[in-house]
Parts: C-alpha cells; structure tokens; sequence
C-alpha cells in the first residue's frame, strides 16, 4: 500500500492478448498469492448459501466447547455452535457488508471526485475541505454515533463504513482524473466540442478506472476489518447472524478455557485482509505497465 | 471576412502577457502560417481563437468568426462551435487520441455530437473519412485502437476527425512535427488538398519556415507576443524584411550547404527569446538584433510597409532590407 494517489496507467485495450495478460497475471507472485486468498473466503461464503456442515444457528448446549474433530472440524463454541459453520457464513456477512460499503463509498466519492476535477473551482474547494473533515473525524466514533442515532444494524454498519472511505476515493479520483484532465486527447476532444460531463464520463473515467479499482480492493479490506470491529462492539451485525467479529468477542471471556475459538475467527480476518491487499498490490502492477516492464 | 482577429491578448490574469496585441484576418479558403519559435505565443493564439486557453489565462481583444464576436461567449455557445465550424489538429497524435478507444468512434465522435447522427449512420460516415484522409482498409481500421496504427495514420485520423463536421476554419498547430520526415509532406498535401477541396480556411502553426513557405498563401511572423512581419508568402521570402525573419531563414539548413566544409556556416540568432516577464519596453528583438541601434529599445514597434501587403515592424527597415540576408539565394526550403 505505498503510494495510493500515483494515477495508475490506463489499461492499453487487448495489449498483447488476454492470454498474456493472464500470463502476467499469474506470473506475479502477490497477485497470485492474493487472489488464492481472496478466493478461498469468497468460495467459503458462496458454498455457505448452499451448504454448511451443520446448522450455523443451532444450540446444541450438551455439545458446547468440544475441540475440532472428524464431525466439528474446528470445534464447536460455548453455546454447541459448530465453529466451520459460523465462519462459512460469516464470510458470506463479511463479505457483503464490505461490497455493499465499497459501492456505497466507491460511488459516492468517485462521483464526487470527479465533480471536483470537472469543475474546478469552489466546487472543487468544497468537495476538497469536506473530505479533509472526512478524513479527520475518526471512524469509530461515526459508527458510534450511527448506531446510536438508528439503532445497531448490518445496514447501519454499511452506511458507516461506506461512509468512511467516501473521502478516500474523493481524493483518489480527484488527483487521478486531474492527471487525465491534463492530457492533450481531452484537449483535443475539447476541440470536437465536448462538455466536461461527456469528456467526464467518455475519456476521464475509463482511464482512471484501474487507479479506482486498485483502490477498491483495498478499501475492501479495511471495510472486513471494519465490519468485524464494529460487530466486536456490537454495532454492526447482531446475533444470531453469525459474524467473525462477534465470534471474536464471544471468544474474549473463554480466552484461556478455549483459545481456538478466538483463534479461528482471527484467522479469518487476518486471511481475507491479506489476501485483498495482496491482490490489490499485484493488481496494481499489471495494471500499469510502467511497473511491469521495470520488473 | 471569415476570420477577424483584432488586438488580441493572451495571458495570466493581471499577470505577464504572452501574446501581445496580434491582429490578422483570413478569408474563407485562404491559408495563413503563423511562425516562430517556442514561447513566442503562437500556441496560444490557436488555442485562443478556440476558447481552450489553460486554466487561469485570459483573453482580450476581439476574434470574430463570420462577424460573431467569440471572445466572451459562454462555454456551451464554443462548444457548440468547437469541431463544427472550428476544428484544430494537435502536434502530438500519439498523445491526441484517446488510447482506450477504437479510432472509428472517436472519428465518428464530431458527428454525433453535432450533428446527431445516429451510431450507424457516423460510423459509416466515419469510414468514408478515413478513406479520404488515405486510410488503407478504413472499414476494418474503424475498430483498430490508436496503438495499432503508426504516427501518420494516427495523424491521418486526427485530420478525418477535425474535418467531419466540415469546419470553416480549420487550426493545425504543428502537425507534422512529431512526424517521420518522410511521412511529414505526405500529411502536409493532404492537409492542404483537403483545405483546397472543401474550401476551409487554414491556420498553419509551424516554427518550420521552410514548410510554411511552400504550403500556405500568406505569411505572418510572430516574435515575443508580436507579429513582426506579415504578407504575402511568394512576396515575404522573396524579400524577408524583419531581422528576425532574416534570422530564422538563414538558420535553416539547406541541402548542399556545409557540406565538405564548402558552404557557409549554419547560423544562429545570438541570445534567447525573452522571458514574458522581461520583456525589454520597445521592441522586443532589439537586444539580438544586429541591426538594433539604442533608439530601438524605446521603440514601440509598429508595422511598416515594404510593398503593398507586406509590412514588418522593424524600426531600421530601410538597413534591414539592405542586408544580403532579405534577399534569400535559394527558395524556401531544403
């Protein structure tokens, strides 16, 4: 994650084939690493909607806090719960809430970041000073004040995180498409007559795209890992929907009695937040050739 | 008149002036070139009569398109203008067309915007231009991406792309200098039969006055911001009356010349273009020139006759027409 604002080369169309691009792709070591990652929960999440190898909401109180074994591969929790259940479907939750909060937030900020290089100006002024005051309020804090506000909810818990990486994307979108502003096929399309809405939409967006979706992969991860924090508090996905980071806080007060059981759900995060990195690194590198050549 | 340009200014708001009171006029299918070097303005002044001055430059002064005043006009009024009735080729056709779409789109582009064409009907529009502009099988390069095609044809298909509406005036800044030499006559003809064909008026934006003489009717020379000699081309070249035009002409290389170490030296003008915010208070050439006399410092240069239609502003135009320069051996051109 070093430099996030460096505008991202545009992707040259069909350059070499998608064979190749798909040679590169799985030639690059992180990006591989990552998207092995990223698969494997997501595989998790989508089998849980179909099956799971038990039931991940069923107490079964005589067979609560047992260690894994051939029927519970990862135990079972203090209320009978089978652990591989509840982390399945809990992937299903985290993984939900982070792509329904990256859209909310990839949307709004790249709309808003788009405006600001559109129009210049005191628009852009604004837009800027509101993401500043973004970036400055601290997120917890607004989810807090959200859940007090309308009450603790997976939707709530959304519209925070969502909320949260708005200002990121507003500045991401903003330096990339103001690198794409100042290149002269805009200038050009400026002589054919275009508004900045159509130079916007046509040639600004698809160039700063691949900066965007860069971006996106890793405010994917920090929105699993706010997710878990916020259902750790309470505040986000509430019982009896499984979530890794109730699994965590359930775990807390057994810490010494059963330690696998916070140790799963860690894992858990641990894995998908690496894996997205990972994959948003190595995506980085094959979308900007620059990089790649260098290599 | 097509094309009136009156006192016209360019430069940062309350800041220095890079174009400085330029006035020409260009008739419907007449072409001018506008020469000079880097800085001297004349990018500007394009950019200028299309309304695309960079962020924080303004303009003044007065550039009238068939006697409708532009300056001043709200963006969507120039849009509207913009690659209908003015068109502009840029110097750059690698970095001109968008990479990540199809060369036939963005061809197709003026058309549907305004002209409304339907998809079909632009594409097909499209490809007729590119045959025209010298496309070899234009139908399959409409889906071809601009890095599949070579600097000519890219140049080939900014040049279908400024004329699809059919413009009046059609402002081509340096559009063969990023180009292979060999290619750079080719695109050059073509631009100037397409100007004759479709009767456009053509401004020629060249720092090259060997191209300029061979390819446009007239002739205006800019220095620092100022037009310092203008008139017809066979007339100018054949009596180059500005010092500075001198200047430029006996920098050109010519074929033959310095070759065994027979011919004469290539030459140089001594010194650099002035910075915009040291312009010296009279005329701008005076501290290269080497005709410049003190006088000349405080001169406020103003055009001068040599011959009807050709005038420079040079304040010792009598001793800078005497020089051998102002009267160039071979024609224009290597």
């Amino acid at each position: 994650m070093s430099d996030l604002t460096r505008p991202v080369a545009p992707l040259a169309p069909a350059q070499g084939g998608p064979r190749l691009a798909l040679r590169r792709a799985l030639g690059h070591p992180s990006f591989l690493a990552g998207a092995v990652l990223t698969g494997l929960v997501l595989l998790a999440g989508l089998v849980s909607l179909l099956w799971t190898p038990h039931s991940a909401t069923e107490i079964q109180v005589f067979n609560r806090l047992r260690p894994p074994s051939g029927t519970h591969w990862l135990g079972t929790d203090m209320l009978g719960r089978d652990v591989a259940s509840l982390l399945m479907v809990g992937a299903r939750n985290s993984l939900l809430v982070a792509v329904a909060a990256v859209t909310l937030g990839l949307s709004l900020g790249v709309f808003l970041g788009l405006l600001a290089a559109a129009l210049k100006g005191w628009v852009e002024e604004l837009i800027l000073r509101l993401a500043d005051f973004g970036f400055a309020f601290p997120s917890i804090l607004l989810a807090v004040l959200i859940a007090a506000v309308f009450g603790p909810s997976t939707t709530n818990a959304v519209i925070a995180i969502g909320l949260f990486s708005v200002p990121v994307f507003v500045r991401v979108a903003r330096a990339a498409a103001k690198a794409v502003w100042a290149r002269e096929f805009v200038l050009a399309a400026r002589a054919c007559g275009k508004g900045r809405l159509r130079i916007t939409l046509e040639h600004i967006l698809p160039n700063v795209a691949p900066t965007l979706i860069v971006q996106a992969t890793i405010q994917f991860a920090i929105a699993i890992l706010a997710e878990a924090a916020l259902s750790y508090l309470g505040l986000g996905t509430q019982p009896p929907q499984p979530s890794w980071g109730r699994m965590l806080n359930e775990a807390q007060t057994l810490i010494w009695q059963a330690p696998l059981l916070a140790v799963f759900p860690g894992l858990a995060i641990a894995v998908s937040v690496l894996g997205l990195n990972l994959l948003g690194d190595g995506l980085r590198d094959l979308l900007d050739p620059r990089l790649s050549e260098r290599r | 008149m097509l094309l009136q340009v009156e006192n016209l200014r360019v430069g940062l708001a309350g800041g220095p002036e890079a174009v400085r009171g330029v006035s020409f006029e260009l008739a419907a299918g007449d072409t001018l070139g506008l020469v000079g070097e880097s800085g001297c303005g004349k990018s500007l002044t394009a950019l200028a009569l299309l309304g695309l001055l960079p962020e924080g430059m303004a303009a003044t002064g007065s550039i009238r398109l068939a006697g409708r005043e532009l300056l001043g006009l709200p963006e969507r009024a120039l849009a509207g203008l913009r690659g209908d009735r003015l068109a502009m080729i840029f110097q750059e056709p690698m970095t001109a067309l968008n990479p990540l779409h199809p060369v036939g789109r963005q061809v197709a582009e003026p058309l549907r915007r305004h002209r409304g064409l339907s998809r079909a009907a632009a594409r097909l529009a499209a490809k007729r231009l590119l045959d025209r502009v010298g496309i070899p099988n234009a139908e399959r390069r409409l889906d071809a991406y601009p890095h599949e095609l070579s600097g000519g044809q890219r140049q080939r298909v900014m040049i279908a792309m400024a004329l699809a509406c059919g413009p009046d005036l059609l402002v081509a800044d340096e559009p063969t200098t990023a180009l292979d030499v060999t290619v750079q006559r080719q695109i050059l003809d073509l631009l100037l039969e397409l100007v004759e064909e479709r009767g456009m008026a053509l401004l020629l934006i060249s720092h090259d006055l060997g191209l300029i003489g061979e390819s446009v009717r007239r002739v205006a020379v800019m220095y620092a911001g100022l037009l310092v000699e203008r008139g017809p081309a066979e007339r100018l070249f054949r009596r180059l009356a500005h010092p500075y035009s001198q200047g430029l002409f006996a920098a050109l290389p010519r074929l033959g010349a310095g070759a065994g170490g027979q011919g004469p030296r290539l030459s140089t003008i001594p010194g650099r273009v002035p910075a915009l915010t040291a312009l010296p208070p009279g005329c701008p050439f005076a501290p290269r020139c080497p005709l410049a006399e003190p006088a000349c410092a405080d001169w406020a240069p103003e055009a001068l006759a040599v011959e009807p239609g050709h005038a420079a502003a040079c304040r010792r135009l009598e001793a800078a027409l005497a020089r051998p320069e102002a009267r160039p051996q071979a024609g224009p051109g290597p």
